[in-house]
């Protein structure tokens, strides 16, 4: 069951991850492409989490974490940049 | 049995992550578009790290403990981020279309 599950798992995060890569290259403004930067990480680490699952192997979970700390201040940086025009004042 | 649970824990958090990327795509403003990601961030991504959790602690002789950490910071931090996009967005006057109403700052202009 799992290994008809996993390859159709991928496939849709793959779709995911491709439709917030065109917000990001299309979206009109910063707060669009910062949008599409925190959901990018998001199915980044939805991926990771599956890919651990279909090799068995629980290395890929620091990964993870980090890229959920790594993506949430770059986030908050950015969005402060934009409300300051400085992130450290 | 246990593989059916993961199987469909599975197929919800990738559908519903899919879910939230189609609503970045089309919806027709960012204020709209911002509601779409955060069923990506719950309900996805927390299947499938509850998927995870229950794949690795049915090994033997281990309790996966990890995902629960992932899950737990990804509830805290999506909140957080979310509101400072929104900040953003209405500090810098973003367009909106017709339909998106209450528009915060023509009420108070001191942010």
């Amino acid at each position: 069951m799992l290994d008809i599950a996993l390859p159709i798992a991928f496939t849709l995060v793959s779709f995911a991850l491709a439709l917030s890569l065109l917000r990001l290259i299309i979206g009109p403004d910063l707060p669009d492409r910062i949008l599409a930067l925190d959901t990018l990480y998001i199915n980044s680490i939805a991926l990771l989490i599956l890919l651990g699952l279909y090799l068995g192997s629980a290395l890929y979970f620091e990964a993870a974490l980090l890229i959920a700390v790594m993506g949430f201040v770059g986030t908050v940086a950015l969005s402060k940049y934009l409300l300051r025009g400085d992130i450290m004042e | 049995m246990l593989e059916t649970i993961l199987a469909l824990l599975i197929i919800i958090g990738a559908f519903f992550t899919l879910v939230g990327s189609i609503g970045l795509y089309k919806l027709p403003d960012f204020y709209m578009r911002l509601h779409g990601p955060t069923k990506a961030t719950t309900l996805g991504v927390g299947a499938i790290l509850v998927a995870s959790a229950l794949y690795f602690s049915f090994k033997p002789g281990e309790i996966s403990l990890h995902e629960i950490l992932v899950t737990v910071f990804l509830f805290i931090t999506a909140p957080v981020s979310a509101h400072l996009m929104a900040k953003a967005a209405i500090h810098i006057k973003l367009k909106q279309i017709e339909r998106t109403k209450n528009t915060p700052y023509q009420a108070d202009n001191n942010s």
